[in-house]
C-alpha cells in the first residue's frame, strides 16, 4: 500500500478508530468500578432509537441531531430504568434488560419503516458501524495534511468524534475527584455535600453521546466492548485508578489500530482479496488484550477484597 | 422555618457543676419530630433529640431501633417522613461543612483502586475543589491525620490489603482530615480487635478535648459508661437522653430493649462505671 | 385492515402467517418462564450474552457445511453450530468472573460484545464468500419469519415443547436454588447442576428463538415477561406461570399484528407489544403497581402525620410540621388557630393511650415477634389479646382526657 493510497483510505478511519475507542475506554473506567458495565450494554441499544430520530427530524446522519436525540434517549432510558428498579424492587440488570430491549426495538421498527434508503444508515450499519467507508478523497498525499482545500474536504464524521474525544477527556480531567469520591464511596460522598446522583447520571449521558460519536465507526453494539474490555484490562494491570485509566486509553488505541490494520490487510496477508468488517475485528482485537491481561495481568487476582477481622 | 425559641438545656458534669446553657442554636445536632421509614415501617418515630456541644455522646438501642437511621437521616442520606434537622442552629444544608461522617465498613467497594493516603485525601475535598492541586502542606496534614490512628507506615497501601481493624482507622483518619465541629460515627467499634478499639476511643476523646463534639450509634453496652458523657436511649422512640449517669438506667434500659435485656445482664454493667 | 387483523388472530391470514404465529406463541411461553428463573437468580443479563455469543458458532457451521459442499442453510446445523459457541461464551464468562478480580457484570459486557464481534467478521467473510447470494446470516440478528418452512416450524415447535416440559419439570429445584443456594446444597440439590441447567435451558429458548425474532430481540422475550409478572404475584410459581401467559401473548399478538401489516418486521413488534404488557403491569397491578403504590404511601404519609400530631395535642407540645397541621385540620381535628376540637381532643386521648400500652407492652412482652408488630399502623388492640390489654391498663391506670 503506498502512502498516497494510506493517507486517502486509511488515515482517516484509523484516526476516527482511535478517537472512538478512548472516548468510550475514559467513562467506561468509572462504569466498571461502579458495577455498571452493563449500563454500557443498555447505553448501546438505547443510543439506535434517538439516533434514528435524531435523523429523521434533521434528514441526515453526520449531524447534531443525533447526538442530541442519543443524549435525549438516554436520559430517558435512565429516568425508566430508575423507575422499574424503584417500584418493583427490581434488580438492576432486569430493569436495564426491559427498558433497552424494548427502546432498541421501537429503534428497529422505526428504522424498517421509515425511508433511509438516500442515507447510509440501515440496520446492519447500526448494528456494526461502516468504519471502512470513511475515507478522504482529497488525501492524495501526505501533504494534503497541510492543504486547506483538502482538509475542509475530510469526512464529517472526524471532527465530530474528536471534538466529542477531546469533551470527554476535558471532563475526566475536571471531575476527576467528584467521580473518584462518588465511585469510591457513594455514601460519604453525600455527606460531603457531593450532586453523587447528578454525577451518577452526567456519568451515563457523557457515555450516551461518546457511544453515539462512535457509532459511525463501529456501530452501537461493538461500542460495549470499547466500553468494558480496555478498562477491564487496565483494572488488572494496575492498583492505581490513575494508571488505570491511562492504561485503558493506550489499550484502546492499540485495539483500534490493531483492529483495523487486520481487517483490511489482514486478508490480504492470507491470500484473500475483501477486507471484514473493522468494527468486529476491533472488538476482537480488545477482547484479545483483556484476554491476556485475564491471564498475565500482575493485579489480576481477586487479592484480598473481604476485610479480615483480628482476632 | 420555626424553632420554638428559649428552648434550654442545662447540663451538669459528672463533678455536680454546671457546664453550660445551652441554646438550641448552640446544639451541634438538634432533631424535632423526627420520622423516617422503609416502606411501611417507621424506623425512628416522632423523634425528639439534642446533643451538647462538647460531649462524646452515644446512641444505643436494640437492633433495628433506628440507630443508624437516625444518623443517616441526620445527613440527609436517606429522606425524612416529617420532622427537622438542625446544625449548628440551621438547616443541614448550611452547615454541612462543619460534619464529618464514619460509615460503617460495609458501604465501600474494597477493590478500588486508590491507596490510604488517597482517601484521607479525599476528606480534604472542600479545601481542594475540583482542580486545585494538592500541596505540599496538604499531603503533611493526611500524614499527620493517619499518624494520629497510627497508619502513618500504611499510606501507600492499596485499601483492599488492610485488616478491618485497620481500614477503620483510615476512616476515621478521613474524618480528621476534614477538621469539622462535629463528628458523627456509625458503630465504630464493631468488628474491631482491641488496639483499633483503643487507638480509636482515644481519638474520639482527643478529639471531644478540643473543644468539638463526637456522636456515635455504640453497639456495646458495656463499654457506654466507660467511653461516654452521655446517651441517648432509642428505639424507634426516644426512650431517654442525657448525661450516662443520669440516663444510663436499668430501668431506662429495661424500656429500651424490652423483653431482649435479662435482668441479670444489666446488673453485670452496673458493675464498676469507671 | 381491522378485518385483516381479526383474521390474523383467528389464523386465516395465510399458511405462512399461521405458522409463525404458532411458532412466536409457543417461543413466547417457553421464553417467559424460563427467563423467569434466571431473573430469579439475578442474572437476567446473561442472556444478553448468550444470545450475542450465538453469532459466531452459526458463522463457522455456515462455513463448514458449504465446505462439505451443502448451500449452508440447515436450520438444525446452523443452530448446533450458535448453541455450541453460546456454551463456549456462557464458560469464559464464568472463568472471567472466577479466576479475575472482575464482576460478573464486566464480564458478561465483554464476552457478549467481544463473540458479537468475531461474529461480525465471521459474518463479512461470508458476505465476500457467496456472492451473489446473500447468505441471509443477517436473518439471524433480527429474525425473518418471510418464507418460513414447515418442517422449522415442526423442528421450533417441538423445541419449545420440550424445553416447556424440562422448565415443569425442573422448577421447584430452580426456584429452592434462585432463592437460596446455601439451603438447596443442605437438601441435596446440586446448585452447580441446576445452574447448568437452567443456562441450558435459556440457550435452547435463545436458540429456537434465533430464526423467529433474532439474536437481539429474543433477550426480550426472556427478561420482560418474568419483570412483568413480577408485579402480579409474590409467588414463584404464579409468577411463572403469568410470565409464560404474558410471553405466549406477546407473540401471539405480535405475530398477528405483523401479519396483518405485512411491511412491519415481526420481532420488534412482539417485543412492543410485550413492552406494553409490561407497561400495564407496573401501573396497574395491584400492591406492587404505580397507583396502588401511590395511593398507599400517601395514605402511610397521613397516617404517620396524624398520629404525630394527635400525640403532640395529648401531650401539649407545639407543632413544629405544617404539614402535619394541615393533615390534622383536613380531617377536623384541629381548627383553624391551631386548638383541637371535641373530636380532636377525643381522638388524641386515644392515641395516647394506645402509646402507653404500647411502652408498657413493650416492656412486658419478652416475645419479640410482638414487639415488631407494632408499627404505628395498627392500634393495639389488634395485636394483644383483651387480656393482655387488660393487664397493661391495670398498670397505666384509666384513660385521661386531653385539656382544651
Amino acid at each position: 500500500m503506498t502512502g498516497s493510497e494510506f493517507v486517502q483510505l486509511s488515515l482517516v478511519p484509523l484516526v476516527i478508530g482511535v478517537l472512538a475507542a478512548i472516548a468510550c475506554a475514559l467513562p467506561g473506567n468509572f462504569l466498571l468500578l461502579r458495577r455498571q458495565a452493563l449500563i454500557g450494554d443498555a447505553i448501546s441499544h438505547v443510543v439506535l432509537p434517538g439516533i434514528v430520530v435524531g435523523f429523521l427530524i434533521s434528514g441526515e446522519v453526520s449531524t447534531w441531531p443525533m447526538l442530541a436525540g442519543a443524549a435525549g434517549s438516554a436520559v430517558i432510558a435512565v429516568v425508566m430504568i430508575e423507575t422499574v428498579r424503584r417500584l418493583g424492587r427490581i434488580e438492576p440488570g432486569a430493569a436495564m434488560g426491559v427498558v433497552f430491549t424494548s427502546l432498541f426495538a421501537f429503534g428497529v421498527l422505526l428504522l424498517e419503516h421509515s425511508d433511509t434508503s438516500g442515507v447510509h444508515l440501515d440496520v446492519e450499519h447500526a448494528l456494526y458501524g461502516n468504519l471502512e467507508s470513511l475515507i478522504w478523497l482529497d488525501g492524495t498525499s501526505w501533504s494534503a495534511l497541510f492543504d486547506g482545500a483538502a482538509l475542509a474536504n475530510l469526512p464529517a464524521e472526524l471532527p465530530r468524534i474528536a471534538m466529542v474525544a477531546a469533551a470527554v477527556a476535558v471532563l475526566t480531567l475536571i471531575f476527576w475527584r467528584p467521580l473518584k469520591l462518588s465511585t469510591f464511596d457513594e455514601g460519604y460522598a453525600r455527606t460531603l455535600g457531593l450532586p453523587v446522583s447528578l454525577i451518577g447520571f452526567a456519568l451515563v449521558v457523557v457515555a450516551s453521546v461518546a457511544a453515539v460519536a462512535a457509532f459511525d465507526a463501529v456501530g452501537s453494539i461493538i461500542v460495549i466492548a470499547m466500553f468494558i474490555c480496555p478498562p477491564a484490562a487496565a483494572r488488572l494491570m494496575t492498583d492505581r485508578l490513575e494508571h488505570q485509566v491511562i492504561w485503558s486509553v493506550v489499550f484502546a488505541a492499540i485495539a483500534a489500530i490493531c483492529g483495523y490494520v487486520l481487517a483490511g490487510y489482514g486478508p490480504l496477508w492470507v491470500g484473500a482479496s475483501n477486507a471484514v468488517s473493522a468494527a468486529g475485528m476491533i472488538a476482537v482485537v480488545a477482547g484479545a488484550i483483556m484476554a491476556l491481561a485475564c491471564l498475565f495481568g500482575p493485579h489480576r487476582g481477586t487479592g484480598q477484597t473481604v476485610p479480615q477481622e483480628d482476632s | 422555618m420555626t424553632i420554638a425559641e428559649n428552648t434550654a438545656l442545662e447540663l451538669v458534669a459528672a463533678n455536680g457543676r454546671p457546664v453550660r446553657h445551652t441554646d438550641l442554636a448552640d446544639a451541634p445536632l438538634a432533631v424535632r419530630e423526627l420520622t423516617v421509614s422503609y416502606g411501611q415501617k417507621p424506623a425512628v418515630f416522632s423523634l425528639d433529640a439534642t446533643f451538647a456541644p462538647g460531649r462524646l455522646a452515644a446512641i444505643v438501642g436494640p437492633n433495628g431501633a433506628g440507630k443508624s437511621t437516625f444518623l443517616k437521616a441526620a445527613l440527609g442520606m436517606v429522606p425524612k417522613l416529617s420532622g427537622q434537622v438542625i446544625v449548628f442552629g440551621q438547616p443541614l444544608a448550611a452547615a454541612r461543612h462543619r460534619i464529618a461522617y464514619v460509615p460503617q465498613r460495609a458501604s465501600v467497594d474494597w477493590d478500588f483502586p486508590t491507596p490510604v493516603i488517597d482517601v484521607v485525601l479525599m476528606g480534604m475535598y472542600r479545601q481542594l475543589g475540583l482542580l486545585r492541586r494538592v500541596s505540599a502542606k496538604q499531603r503533611d496534614a493526611a500524614l499527620a491525620c493517619l499518624a494520629r490512628v497510627g497508619m502513618e507506615d500504611f499510606s501507600d497501601r492499596q485499601i483492599g490489603q488492610l485488616s478491618g481493624g485497620q481500614q477503620q482507622r483510615v476512616f476515621l483518619a478521613r474524618a480528621l482530615a476534614q477538621d469539622a465541629d462535629l463528628y458523627l460515627l456509625d458503630e465504630p467499634f464493631a468488628g474491631v480487635d482491641a488496639a483499633t478499639e483503643r487507638a480509636i476511643i482515644d481519638v474520639l476523646k482527643a478529639i471531644r478535648d478540643e473543644g468539638r463534639t463526637v456522636v456515635c450509634v455504640h453497639h456495646d453496652l458495656t463499654t457506654v459508661a466507660q467511653y461516654f458523657d452521655d446517651v441517648l436511649l432509642l428505639n424507634v422512640h426516644k426512650i431517654a437522653e442525657g448525661p450516662v449517669g443520669d440516663v444510663f438506667t436499668a430501668e431506662n434500659l429495661q424500656k429500651t430493649y424490652g423483653g431482649r435485656l435479662a435482668a441479670v445482664h444489666i446488673d453485670q454493667l452496673r458493675l464498676d462505671p469507671q | 385492515m381491522f378485518e385483516t387483523l381479526l383474521d390474523a388472530f383467528l389464523f386465516r391470514a395465510g399458511y405462512n402467517a399461521a405458522l409463525v404465529t404458532v411458532g412466536t406463541t409457543l417461543l413466547g411461553i417457553a421464553a417467559g418462564s424460563t427467563g423467569t428463573f434466571i431473573f430469579l437468580r439475578k442474572r437476567a443479563l446473561i442472556s444478553d450474552a448468550v444470545a450475542h455469543a450465538t453469532l459466531p458458532g452459526v458463522g463457522i457451521a455456515f462455513m463448514v457445511l458449504v465446505a462439505l459442499g451443502g448451500d449452508g442453510r440447515n436450520l438444525p446445523a446452523l443452530l448446533a453450530g450458535s448453541a455450541l459457541s453460546a456454551w463456549l461464551g456462557l464458560l469464559a464468562v464464568q472463568w472471567i468472573s472466577r479466576r479475575t478480580r472482575l464482576a460478573e457484570d464486566a464480564a458478561i459486557g465483554a464476552v457478549l460484545s467481544v463473540f458479537f464481534g468475531g461474529g461480525i467478521v465471521l459474518l463479512t467473510v461470508i458476505q465476500t464468500m457467496t456472492t451473489g447470494r446473500r447468505a441471509g446470516l443477517e436473518e439471524f440478528l433480527l429474525g425473518a419469519t418471510a418464507g418460513m418452512l414447515f418442517h422449522d416450524a415442526v423442528f421450533i415447535a417441538a423445541a419449545g415443547l420440550l424445553v416447556l416440559t424440562l422448565v415443569i419439570a425442573l422448577r421447584r429445584a430452580m426456584t429452592l436454588v434462585a432463592f437460596d443456594p446455601g439451603f438447596a446444597t443442605s437438601v441435596g440439590i446440586s446448585v452447580a447442576r441446576t445452574d447448568l441447567a437452567m443456562m441450558a435451558l435459556t440457550m435452547a429458548v435463545t436458540v429456537v428463538g434465533l430464526k423467529l425474532v433474532g439474536l437481539i430481540l429474543i433477550v426480550a422475550m426472556l427478561i420482560i415477561p418474568p419483570v412483568a409478572a413480577r408485579f402480579w404475584s409474590d409467588s414463584t410459581n404464579s409468577v411463572v406461570w403469568i410470565a409464560g401467559l404474558i410471553g405466549g401473548t406477546s407473540g401471539f399478538l405480535g405475530a398477528a399484528l405483523s401479519a396483518s401489516a405485512p411491511d412491519l418486521p415481526t420481532g420488534p413488534i412482539i417485543v412492543l407489544v410485550c413492552f406494553a404488557l409490561f407497561a400495564v403491569s407496573i401501573t396497574f397491578a395491584p400492591q406492587r403497581g404505580l397507583f396502588a403504590a401511590m395511593l398507599r404511601y400517601r395514605a402511610f404519609h397521613r397516617h404517620v402525620h396524624r398520629r404525630q400530631g394527635l400525640l403532640a395535642l395529648a401531650r401539649g407540645e407545639e407543632i413544629l410540621d405544617p404539614v402535619t397541621v394541615s393533615v390534622l385540620r383536613k380531617a377536623g381535628l384541629v381548627r383553624r388557630d391551631g386548638v383541637a376540637t371535641e373530636a380532636g381532643r377525643a381522638q388524641a386521648a386515644r392515641i395516647l393511650r394506645d402509646e402507653r400500652r404500647w411502652d408498657i407492652a413493650r416492656q412486658i412482652h419478652r416475645d419479640e415477634a410482638v414487639i415488631n408488630r407494632q408499627d404505628i399502623l395498627r392500634p393495639i388492640e389488634d395485636v394483644l389479646t383483651r387480656d393482655e390489654i387488660a393487664e397493661i391498663d391495670r398498670r397505666i391506670g384509666p384513660p385521661e382526657a386531653v385539656p382544651s
